[in-house]
């Protein structure tokens, strides 16, 4: 590497083109994605130089690239399809679910799809109700999909590598767009110097932050992606505050998922706070409730998630259905009766 | 390869007895669900896939039946497969629509096997393999917007792609002309494919056409559309048949491709090979009715 990598953005950007370099099966297909532009997020950029036979932009025409992709799996490539808008992928719906994640268990185990659908979700941005959506809550639980969300603490670039190289069957790959310009986490420092991290030995790994040096931790959180930025900040305000301390569980892999990490820390602070982009209703936080309160019945649990609506274009807007710092730091202290 | 006149009305009776035995096991409950019986179309199968390599890809619909014994797939497999037995062509997983062995895929989706189709031609010009994709679809499949995606596609990447449009002329009840605005050839001129349409049940007049198409896709890799207008003589699936029957009795009459290719041939040749699809098409079923039901190998429910 020549260059330091220090952002999100730049790890998924050189994970994807070392992948490009050890596996010539790679190919690249989405929109836009060709330099000298390199993609609406710039995630592909610099991969159509360096291999401008592997890499295809495609028409608007997401769910024949999709289509297309799964042939290409079926017969011996590992095609990446980017997503230019994570709202996009409804368009492609019906590839993902009816096609690639069936094929191997439908045929009876004779194929394989090993695809990688990458796709920017997540608001704050300002692009209003069909740009902003984090859609991955409708993908999680399909049979044969597997959904995968980097975030800062655990290397994204290696995650998505990964990802393309070993995958045997079909995987969403959910970058928040806010993301990609946050920086790679350096614990001990920064935003991170109240911090330690575990990281289990997951191919897909969950990783375990707490407070250091702090013998007991008050609650868990669990969150994937960009929401961990936010759940870093509302952790230590309630610390610095309330002398509350949050031990954040930070999910890689969303679907199917493993609650080990979270059965633990529960173990310890039998109360659980889930933090999502996606509306609260039927979602990623519900599950993860749920299997949680299965296992350990004597649970405090707590949902923060967007408002049930489509996301406002007007910034007070986005504030108000968004999940926030705050809004993290006001439903732990309700639930732990701090008020 | 040309097959010869015996070759091709045996695959034709093949896929006409096995149809047949099919609709009739639904009346002893030994099929359950649903089927689509190609009875009536069975020259376009035979025509077009007797043109096919065996590195080359075919993608079918949920009218896959005659598409796989014409690719050379078992009776006996697919049997077990339309029973829900282990030891059909998927282990009972996919049943009826959903099936793959060797290059031959099908699936229960309208449109969406196009791509894949496209995806793996694309595989092979990548590779430089030389093998091509043929993807049959049906008149109804035209509505999805996937299609024509796809169309596009194949012919910016030039991809070795053959489309099949096999126009039974009702997508389950509904008349193509309630269904296709223009003509479906246009549709691929639009898009810069050659299309050749033929208006015959004849497998003689089908299989050399499809052969030079073939040729054509293999010698320049260029994407190509066969139209072939056919009949069915079933219903779209099972009891859902609206049409004048008065019509179909002389559709039948007029285009079955048993008949008309069935005069070419001699008694002495014809019987014992219709007496040997018999009895292969009964062992069949006999043997897809003995076999074991699946398991999901002990999974926790």
């Amino acid at each position: 590497m020549t260059k330091t990598v220090t952002t999100v953005l730049e790890s998924l950007n050189e994970g994807l083109r070392t992948a490009m370099r050890k596996d010539p099966n790679v190919i690249l297909l989405g929109e836009d994605i060709l330099d000298p532009y390199g993609g609406a997020f710039k995630v592909t950029k610099g991969c159509s130089t360096e291999f401008p036979e592997r890499v295809f932009t495609t028409p608007i025409s997401e769910a024949a690239m999709l289509g297309i992709a799964n042939g290409l799996a079926m017969s011996g490539k590992r095609p990446v399809v980017e997503i230019m808008f994570g709202d996009f992928i409804t368009l492609a719906m019906d590839q993902i679910l009816n096609h690639a994640s069936k094929f191997h268990w439908m045929y009876n185990e004779s194929v394989d799809v090993p695809l990688v659908v990458r796709t920017p979700m997540g608001g704050r941005r300002g692009y209003g109700p069909t740009h902003s959506q984090s859609l991955e809550k409708h993908f999680l639980g399909i049979p044969g999909l597997t959904v995968i969300a980097p975030n800062s603490v655990i290397d994204a670039g290696d995650l998505l590598g990964t990802a393309i190289l070993e995958s045997t069957g079909p995987i969403l790959f959910v970058e928040h767009k806010l993301l990609y310009t946050s920086s790679i986490a350096k614990i001990g420092q920064g935003d991170w110097v109240d911090f330690s991290l575990e990281v289990d030995g997951a191919k897909y790994p969950t990783a375990t932050l707490g407070f250091s040096g702090v013998t007991k931790h008050h609650c868990t959180i669990a969150t994937y992606g960009y929401n961990l930025e936010l759940a870093k900040k509302a952790a230590v305000e309630l610390a610095y505050n309330d002398e509350i301390f949050c031990e954040i569980i930070v999910l890689s892999q969303l679907s199917p998922f493993d609650l080990a990490a979270i059965e633990a820390s529960l173990k310890k602070t039998k109360k659980l706070v889930t933090i999502e982009e996606a509306g609260l209703t039927l979602g990623w936080g519900s599950e993860v409730i749920a299997q949680a309160c299965e296992g350990q019945p004597d649970l405090l649990v707590k949902r923060v998630a967007a408002i049930d609506l489509p996301i406002g274009n007007s910034k007070a807007l986005e504030d108000v259905i968004l999940p926030s710092e705050q809004k993290i730091v006001q439903s732990i202290r309700e639930m732990l009766k701090l008020n | 390869m040309m097959s010869s006149h015996i070759e091709l009305y045996r695959t034709m009776y093949l896929i006409r007895r096995f149809e047949e035995q099919a609709l009739a096991e639904f009346s002893t409950g030994k099929l359950v669900g649903t089927t689509h019986a190609y009875i009536g179309q069975e020259a376009n199968a035979v025509g077009v896939i007797s043109n096919l390599k065996s590195e080359d890809v075919v993608w079918s619909n949920h009218r896959c039946h005659g598409h796989f014994l014409a690719y050379g797939g078992e009776p006996a497999a697919l049997a077990a497969e339309l029973m829900g037995k282990s030891t059909g062509i998927v282990g009972g997983r996919g049943g009826s629509q959903h099936i793959h062995w060797k290059n031959f895929f099908s699936n229960g989706i309208q449109g969406g096997i196009v791509p894949n189709a496209a995806g793996m031609a694309l595989s092979s010009k990548i590779d430089g393999r030389g093998s091509i994709s043929a993807v049959f679809i049906g008149d109804g499949t035209l509505g999805q917007g996937v299609v024509y995606e796809t169309m596009n596609i194949a012919a910016l990447w030039q991809l070795p792609i053959l489309f099949v449009v096999e126009n039974n002329h009702f997508a389950q009840t509904t008349p193509v002309e309630m269904a296709i605005a223009g003509s479906i050839v246009g549709r691929f001129e639009g898009f810069g494919i050659n299309a050749t349409e033929l208006f015959t049940s004849d497998v003689l007049e089908i299989l050399p056409v499809a052969e030079q198409v073939i040729g054509k896709i293999r010698s320049t890799g260029c994407p190509a559309a066969i139209i072939l207008n056919t009949h069915r003589f079933m219903a779209h699936s099972k009891g859902d048949d609206t049409r004048d029957k008065e019509m179909v009795k002389k559709l039948r009459q007029k285009y079955d491709p048993l008949q008309i290719h069935g005069l070419r041939l001699d008694t002495a040749d014809k019987e014992p090979c219709e007496a040997e699809v018999n009895q292969l098409i009964d062992a069949a079923f006999f043997h897809a009715n003995s076999a074991d039901l699946p398991s999901l190998n002990g999974r926790p429910a």
